[in-house]
């Protein structure tokens, strides 16, 4: 079976003032994968990730040369509905950040400012996203309680389940597990393991065992630059560049 | 030689003395403004036309004047103002010209004198536009007065609201002013309405602009376009012209009593903004 590709960049390069975050990144993302982006803080993973739904605008002075496809579609055109691009690639960041509000609105958010409004439709979509992020057992009985009061996995689960609900078909995740205990941490890695089926997931980590145990695919940055872009295995078991066998052998970074 | 703790004990002291201080000299001013006025407020005195000038009667037509100008006052200023904080936050470049200047402006603006906005009412609005001494020339005078501090608070709590919210929501698909909506403005209001509070506080408060703007009219206003006397107008008048001392403590009360529920209400919303913060953490 042939591959799909869901995301392509291609030449991206980005600069935050007259800063060059990014040098010329050309990657392909498979569908339905896992693609671990890894690299020492700074290194413009993030970045990279922030360009793929078009985050980066948000920061005055930022400028992108270069194009993203998704489906083969640039996303960086004049007429691309930014609004609609962001409901295609949901995404998470590292500090869970639940709204002040209750956990059924919270994950109902995206739907209702999409124009859904039947209470019946929100709920069964709320209980499937809930069911999906491994969350609904827990809070089932208290939907209507604020979700600021839940822990720091259950909120980190919960921001996937307000991301789910949007019904995406990539999800980003930036260090999603950075702010998690341990046991958190391998709730949130079997539950990514398990979206991997319905869903293209992009990850930055900054934890390298993470990375070869989650992903199908790894990226490797460093200064702005794509150093290597192989299967995880490969990467780390026989990595082409020396920068790369540098920095998973723990030299640097 | 005193030992460390000691010496905190004694600054301990210290401050607790300094403290005390200052409450007492507010109690010391609100007692003897109670103390004064209590013996001429009553229900007739809240409800009754000044008669002869307000050496007799109540001052009801000076709270109806006082709320009058408030009213006007706020319902300019606070949409203006709550704007301009969410343009400046929400929407314009932090770093552009225009956003220093309004902000620069704003900062000036909050610390003119009162004194100084009366004037310009009353050339602007008084004679200008010849709006005469009116409660539109003086409600606007106080607009343009509080306008700093309402859209300085609603900075304020603008910039309070993590800017996680805007991220998250924003990476739903959501366009701005939905996140405005739904995610910024709730856990600001509180803020937002401390400074309104405030603002009434300084509005009802304010004499020499308003009696530059809005007179000091004793009758009853019936529309934006007649003249009124608020009560800090009528107690400055009254102590002034040596009509009855007696009245003006009075009015003093009621208006204390007018200030303290508001800072009342202002520390209630505040509570509730520091209360949701601490719920996130």
């Amino acid at each position: 079976m042939e591959e799909k590709i869901k995301l392509k960049s291609q030449e991206l390069s980005l600069f935050y003032g007259t800063f060059q975050a990014l040098y010329n990144i050309n990657m392909e993302i498979e569908a339905q994968r896992v693609t671990a982006l890894i690299g020492p803080s700074g290194c413009g993973k993030s970045t990279f990730l922030r360009t793929i739904n078009r985050l980066n605008e948000l920061i005055d002075g930022t400028t992108t040369r270069g194009e993203v496809y998704l489906d083969g579609q640039p996303i960086y055109d004049r007429d691309v509905d930014v609004v609609a691009l962001r409901k295609k690639v949901g995404m998470v960041f590292q500090k869970p950040s639940v709204f002040p509000m209750s956990i059924y609105d919270n994950v109902a958010y995206g739907p209702r400012i999409h124009g859904l409004k039947s209470r019946s439709e929100l709920d069964e979509i709320v209980e499937n996203s809930l069911k999906a992020a491994n969350l609904w057992e827990e809070v089932k009985d208290r939907l209507g309680s604020p979700a600021v009061r839940m822990s720091g996995g259950q909120q980190q689960r919960l921001v996937i389940a307000r991301v789910l609900a949007v019904e995406p078909e990539v999800i980003l995740m930036d260090e999603p597990a950075s702010a998690l205990d341990p046991i958190s941490t391998a709730r949130l890695e079997e539950l990514i393991t398990a979206l991997k089926n319905n869903y293209t997931i992009v990850i930055v980590t900054h934890n390298m065992q993470q990375a070869a145990r989650i992903s199908d695919f790894t990226g490797f940055f460093l200064n702005g630059h794509l150093v290597e872009f192989s299967p995880t295995e490969e990467l780390f078991v026989n990595p082409h560049d020396k920068r790369t066998e540098d920095y998973i052998t723990g030299r640097f970074g | 030689m005193p030992t460390a703790r000691t010496y905190e004990k004694i600054l301990t002291a210290l401050f607790w003395f300094i403290a005390l201080v200052i409450a007492g000299i507010l109690v010391a001013i609100v007692g003897y403004i109670v103390w004064r006025g209590l013996g001429v407020v009553d229900l007739g005195f809240i409800l009754e036309a000044p008669r002869r000038a307000g050496k007799e009667g109540g001052i009801f037509t000076a709270i109806i004047g006082t709320l009058y100008l408030t009213a006007v006052a706020l319902i300019i200023a606070v949409p203006l103002g709550v704007g301009a904080a969410v343009y400046l936050e929400e929407y314009s470049r932090k770093a552009s010209r225009f956003n220093t200047l309004v902000n620069l402006t704003m900062e000036t603006l909050a610390g003119i004198p009162s004194i100084v906005f009366g004037l310009f009412g009353f050339v602007l609005f008084v004679i200008f536009l010849n709006l005469g001494w009116s409660i539109l020339s003086g409600g606007l005078t106080l607009a343009l007065m509080v306008l700093p501090t309402i859209t300085r608070t609603a900075q304020e709590a603008l910039r309070s609201v993590p800017v996680e919210y805007r991220e998250n929501s924003l990476a739903l698909g959501a366009g701005q002013w939905q996140t405005i909506r739904r995610v910024v403005l709730p856990p600001a209001w509180p803020g937002i309405v401390t400074g309104v509070i405030l603002s009434v506080g300084r509005a009802v408060g304010e004499t020499a602009a308003v009696l530059l703007t809005a007179g000091s009219s004793l009758n009853m206003p019936g529309s934006l376009s007649d003249p009124a006397r608020s009560m800090s107008v009528h107690l400055y008048i009254l102590a002034m012209e040596g009509l009855s001392l007696e009245k003006a403590f009075g009015t003093a009360l009621l208006v204390v009593v007018l200030i303290l529920i508001i800072n009342f209400l202002a520390n209630l919303s505040l509570r509730r903004l520091t209360g949701s913060i601490r719920q996130d953490g």
